[in-house]
C-alpha cells in the first residue's frame, strides 16, 4: 500500500510518520500516536466527541484526513491544562465520559475567544458537541463559569 | 462529593475499551444478513481477497450450543441455516489492518432464499408469517382488577383512545465493543458492558468452558441506557470465537453505522385505552391493551412487556382495571433494553389519554389528575396498597407552581392571538416508575456484595455494578465512607471483574442505588463486626480495626458480606400479576412550555420543570443531573427520533439522519426534589435512572396539542407530522 510521510506540531512538538492516503487524523492520533484522549462517537462530523484544534481552530478530526496535516499545527484534549476543570467536575458537566474531551475542547476555545458570546449563547455555541448523558445543564453552566473567568471560580470554591 | 472519575473523563485519561493498549491484535468484523427472513442458500467469498490471510469464523466454529443464553434460548450466536432478521450475524472476520477486515466483510456475500417476513407488529399475521407459536405472540400477559365490563357498562361517559411510539435508538456516545484474548487456558473478554455477570454466563454457555476459564472484565462505559444490558454478550461472544480461533487478541468495536443498524432499540408501541369515567372525571374503569414489536428473538420482550402493563393505568386509583399485554414476534432487529424499559410507552399513552379525557369531559386536566392520583391506603393497578407517605398531589402542585403554569395559561391565550406564526401551550404529566427487578425479580436474582479491609485501613467495595455515567462509582463511595466514618479517599471501588467481584446483579433497573447501595451499607456492618467493632464504630476505630486485623491474619483481608432480602411486608404472585410489583415507586410531575412555529410545524421546549419523589437524594449533582438527561432523551423522543425502518431495519442508522437534541435543541431542565426517605433503601433513596425518561414526551405533546388544537396520538411529533396534523385540523 502507498504512504505518505507527513511532518506537523502536535501538542507544541514536532511529529513525523507515514499514514496511508484514507487515514483520518482521529485514527492517526488514537492508534499510531497512543493518544486516544480524542473519542469517536459518529465518525461523521456530527457528534464532535473527535474535537481537535488544527492551526488554533477547533474542527472534528474524524473528517480530516491525516496526509494534509503536513506544516500544520495539531493540538488535543492531551495538551490542556487539567488544573483549570473545576468548574466541569463542581457543574457535573460529565457523566459518561465519551463526549467529554470533545467538549472540554470546544469550551475552552469559546473560554480563549470571549467575543463570541457577544454575538452566541454558550448553548448555541456548544451545539456540535452532542451529549446524551447530561442533558447539557451541567455542560452549559460549567462553561458559562468557565469563561467568567479564573477569579470567579476561585472565589466560589 | 465530587464524582470520583471526573478528572480523569475530562482530561481524556479514562481509558475505554477501544483506548486500551493491547499488542499484537487482529480487528475483527461481522458480516450479516442481508434480508429479514429465509434459508441461507451458500455464503460467498469474493474472487479478490487471499482469504487465507483473514480469520474466519461461522456456527460450526462455536465449541457449545449455538446460543446466546438469556430468558430463551431462541438466538443464535452465529446464524448457520436460516436468517430472522437483517443485519443478524452469520460470519465473523478478523485481520491485523481494520481498513482490510472492512473491505473483506464487504467482499462475502450472504445469499438467502427469503421466505415472506412479517415486518408489522399491528398487523394480524398472515399463516406464512408465522414463525413463533401459533400466532406470533411471543408473551401474553394479563391484570385484572375489579369487573371492567360491568364498570364500564355504567359509567355515564367512556373515552377511548389509541396511541403508539416509535423506536428509539439509546446514542450512548460510546459505541458497543469488546476485546478477546487468551491468558494461559483463561479467556478473557473485556468491554463496555452494564452486565458482567450476563457475559460470562453467555460465554460460558455458548463456549462450553466453566466459570474457571473465563473472565470478563467492564471496562469504563461510554453510556449504557439499556443498550448494553443484553446486547454485549454477543459481541462478546464474536470477540471469544475469533480469538480462540487465532490465538491472538481481538479487538471488535463497532463503528456508529452498524452500532445503530445492528443493536437494540426500544420496542415501538401501540397502545388502546377505553376509560369509563364518572361525570367530575373521576376514573370507574380502565381497560388497557399494549402491544408491542420483539422483533425476531424474544431477548428481554417478555420482561418489557410486564413493565409496560404494571405502569399502563398511571398513578390513579381505580376500582376495576383490566391490563392486557402483547409482544409480538417480527422479523425485524429484536428490540431491547432501554431505560424505562416498556414504562415510558405505556405511561406516554395513559398521560396523552388523560388530556384527551379531560378535553372530551371539558374539565381541567389538572382537575382531573388531581382527583385521580393515588392517595396513601388506595392500591394500584396489581393491587398494591401505597402507603409511602407521599403527599402526589403536592409534587403536582410544586411542579405547577415552579412553571407559573397557570399564570403562563393565561398569557398563552394573549400570545396565541394575537402573534402572526408562534403558538404556545403548557403541559403536564403526571407519573411513576417502581425501582428494582419487578416482583420477585430481585428475590431470584440472589445478589450478593462483599466489602473487604485493605492493609491501610482502607476498604474496597467489590460488586458486579459498574459505572456508565450514572454515578455508581460516587455513590458506593459515599454509602461505604459514611456508613464506617471513613473520608472517600479510603475507599476503593473494585473494578468489576468476574474473577473479583461477587454476582451483585445486573446495573439496570434503578436498582443499583437503592437495592445494591443497601448491600453496600450491610456489608460495611459485617465488616465491623468481622473486625470486632460494634454497629456504632466510625473512623480512626475502624481503620485501626482493620489495621489489627491485617497484622493478625496477614495475606488474609477481613471480608464483610451482605445478601439480599427481600423488604417485609412484600407479596407478588407472578402467576395472576397481583400484589407488589415493586418494593418503591418514583413519584413525579412534569410541566413544560412549548413554542410551535407555524411556518416550520417545529415544536420546541421552552420551559421544562421537572419534580419528583425519589427518596431521600443522596448527591444531588448526580441526581439532578439524571432528572436533565432523562429528560433530554425523553424530549428527543416525544419531537425528533424517528428510526426509518427497511425490511425490519434501521435505514436512517446515522446521527446525520436520526437527530438527538443538541444544547441549542432544549431549555434548562429545571429540577426540584421533594424528599420522604425510604426505609429500606440505601440512605433513604429509591431508585430514580429511570423515571426521568417516562415523563417528557406525553408533557411535551400535550403541550402541543395545547399550542395547536391538534390532537397528536403518536410520537415522534416531527414537523412533517405536525403539519399533517394541522392541515387536517384546518380541514376539519
Ligand atoms: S466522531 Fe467526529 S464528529 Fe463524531
Ligand atoms: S457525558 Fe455521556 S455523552 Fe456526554
Amino acid at each position: 500500500m502507498t504512504t505518505l510521510t507527513v511532518a506537523f506540531t502536535l501538542n507544541g512538538k514536532p511529529v513525523s510518520l507515514d499514514v496511508a492516503p484514507a487515514d483520518r487524523l482521529l485514527d492517526t492520533l488514537r492508534y499510531q500516536l497512543g493518544l486516544t484522549g480524542t473519542k469517536e462517537g459518529c465518525g461523521e462530523g456530527e457528534c464532535g466527541a473527535c474535537t481537535v484544534y488544527l492551526d488554533g481552530l477547533p474542527v472534528d478530526s474524524c473528517l480530516v484526513p491525516t496526509f494534509q496535516m503536513t506544516g500544520r499545527r495539531v493540538e488535543t484534549i492531551e495538551s490542556l491544562d487539567a488544573r483549570s476543570l473545576a468548574a466541569f467536575e463542581r457543574c457535573g458537566a460529565t457523566q459518561c465520559g465519551a463526549c467529554t474531551p470533545g467538549v472540554v475542547m470546544t469550551a475552552w476555545w469559546i473560554r480563549e475567544h470571549p467575543d463570541l458570546l457577544g454575538s452566541h449563547t454558550v448553548r448555541e455555541l456548544m451545539a456540535g458537541n452532542l451529549c446524551r448523558c447530561t442533558g447539557y445543564d451541567g455542560i452549559i453552566d460549567a462553561v458559562t463559569e468557565a469563561v467568567g473567568g479564573e477569579g470567579r471560580e476561585n472565589r466560589k470554591r | 462529593m465530587l464524582r470520583r472519575e471526573a478528572l480523569a473523563k475530562l482530561t481524556g485519561r479514562e481509558r475505554y475499551v477501544d483506548d486500551l493498549p493491547l499488542d499484537d491484535f487482529l480487528w475483527g468484523m461481522t458480516v450479516r444478513s442481508p434480508a429479514p427472513r429465509g434459508r441461507i442458500a451458500s455464503v460467498r467469498f469474493g474472487k479478490d481477497i487471499d482469504w487465507s490471510r483473514f480469520v474466519v469464523v461461522d456456527h460450526r466454529d462455536i465449541p457449545g450450543p449455538n446460543v446466546v443464553a438469556l430468558i430463551e434460548q431462541d438466538q443464535p450466536v452465529l446464524a448457520a441455516e436460516s436468517v430472522r432478521h437483517v443485519h443478524e450475524p452469520v460470519l465473523l472476520l478478523a485481520h491485523r489492518s481494520r481498513a482490510a477486515v472492512r473491505s473483506a466483510a464487504r467482499a462475502v456475500e450472504v445469499v438467502v432464499a427469503e421466505e415472506p417476513a412479517a415486518l408489522d407488529f399491528r398487523a394480524v399475521p398472515a399463516p406464512a408469517q408465522i414463525q413463533y407459536g401459533k400466532d406470533n405472540v411471543l408473551k401474553h400477559l394479563k391484570i385484572e382488577k375489579g369487573d371492567v365490563e360491568r364498570a364500564l357498562a355504567r359509567a355515564p361517559v367512556v373515552v377511548a383512545g389509541t396511541y403508539e411510539t416509535g423506536a428509539q435508538e439509546h446514542v450512548y456516545l460510546e459505541t458497543q465493543g469488546m476485546i478477546a484474548y487468551l491468558e494461559g487456558g483463561v479467556l478473557v473478554v473485556k468491554g463496555s458492558m452494564q452486565c458482567p455477570y450476563y457475559v460470562l454466563k453467555a460465554l460460558q454457555h455458548a463456549l462450553g468452558r466453566d466459570e474457571t476459564r473465563v473472565r470478563v472484565i467492564q471496562t469504563p462505559t461510554g453510556g449504557g441506557f439499556g443498550g448494553k444490558e443484553e446486547f454485549p454478550s454477543h459481541i462478546a461472544l464474536h470477540a471469544a470465537l475469533l480469538a480462540l480461533k487465532s490465538g491472538r487478541p481481538v479487538k471488535l468495536i463497532y463503528d456508529r453505522g452498524e452500532d445503530m443498524a445492528a443493536t437494540t432499540k426500544r420496542h415501538p408501541a401501540l397502545v388502546r385505552h377505553r376509560t369509563g369515567l364518572a361525570r367530575d372525571g373521576r376514573l370507574l374503569a380502565q381497560d388497557i391493551e399494549v402491544v408491542i414489536d420483539g422483533g425476531a428473538y424474544v431477548t428481554l420482550s417478555p420482561v418489557v412487556l410486564s413493565r409496560a402493563i404494571i405502569h399502563a393505568a398511571g398513578p390513579y386509583a381505580c376500582d376495576n382495571v383490566r391490563i392486557t399485554g402483547r409482544a409480538m414476534f417480527t422479523n425485524a432487529v429484536p428490540f431491547g433494553a432501554f431505560r424505562g424499559f416498556g414504562a415510558p410507552q405505556s405511561q406516554f399513552a395513559g398521560e396523552r389519554h388523560m388530556d384527551v379525557i379531560a378535553r372530551t369531559l371539558g374539565v381541567d386536566p389538572v382537575e382531573l389528575r388531581r382527583v385521580n392520583l393515588l392517595k396513601d391506603g388506595q392500591t394500584t393497578a396489581t393491587g398494591q396498597v401505597i402507603r409511602d407517605g407521599t403527599d402526589r398531589v403536592a409534587v403536582m402542585e410544586r411542579a405547577l407552581e415552579l412553571a407559573r403554569y397557570r399564570e403562563k395559561g393565561h398569557e398563552h391565550a394573549g400570545f396565541n392571538a394575537t402573534h402572526p406564526t408562534m403558538r404556545r401551550g403548557m403541559g403536564l404529566a403526571t407519573f411513576y416508575h417502581g425501582a428494582g427487578f419487578t416482583g420477585g425479580g430481585e428475590a431470584a436474582l440472589k445478589s450478593r456484595l462483599r466489602v473487604a479491609g485493605r492493609a491501610d485501613g482502607g476498604v474496597e467495595v467489590l460488586s458486579a455494578n459498574i459505572e456508565m455515567g450514572q454515578g455508581t462509582l460516587t455513590v458506593f463511595t459515599e454509602l461505604a465512607a459514611n456508613r464506617l466514618g471513613l473520608e472517600p479517599d479510603d475507599v476503593i471501588i473494585a473494578e468489576a471483574d468476574t474473577t473479583r467481584v461477587p454476582n451483585s446483579g445486573p446495573t439496570v433497573a434503578s436498582r443499583t442505588t437503592m437495592i445494591v447501595g443497601g448491600l453496600v451499607e450491610r456489608a460495611c456492618d459485617d465488616l465491623r463486626r468481622r473486625v470486632g467493632l460494634d454497629d456504632a464504630s466510625r473512623g480512626q476505630a475502624v481503620k485501626d480495626a482493620i489495621r489489627r486485623w491485617h497484622r493478625e491474619h496477614p495475606g488474609e483481608p477481613p471480608i464483610g458480606e451482605a445478601a439480599y432480602e427481600r423488604p417485609p411486608g412484600i407479596e407478588w404472585d407472578d402467576k395472576t400479576y397481583r400484589g407488589d410489583a415493586y418494593g418503591a415507586f418514583a413519584w413525579a410531575a412534569y410541566v413544560t412550555e412549548v413554542e410551535v412555529d407555524l411556518r416550520t410545524c417545529g415544536a420546541r421546549v421552552i420551559d421544562f420543570v421537572a419534580v419528583q419523589e425519589v427518596g431521600k437524594v443522596l448527591n444531588p449533582t448526580l441526581a439532578r443531573g439524571q432528572v436533565q438527561g432523562g429528560v433530554v432523551q425523553g424530549i428527543g423522543w416525544a419531537l425528533m427520533e424517528e428510526c426509518k425502518w427497511q425490511q425490519g431495519a434501521m435505514a436512517n442508522n446515522q446521527l446525520t439522519n436520526y437527530l438527538i437534541p443538541t444544547s441549542d435543541d432544549v431549555p434548562p431542565v429545571r429540577v426540584a426534589f421533594v424528599e420522604n426517605p425510604y426505609p429500606h433503601g440505601a440512605g433513604g433513596a429509591k431508585g430514580l435512572g429511570e423515571l426521568p425518561i417516562d415523563g417528557p414526551a406525553p408533557a411535551v405533546v400535550n403541550a402541543v396539542a395545547r399550542a395547536t388544537g391538534t390532537d397528536p396520538r403518536a410520537i415522534p411529533v416531527t414537523p412533517e407530522r405536525l403539519m399533517e396534523l394541522m392541515e387536517n385540523a384546518v380541514r376539519g
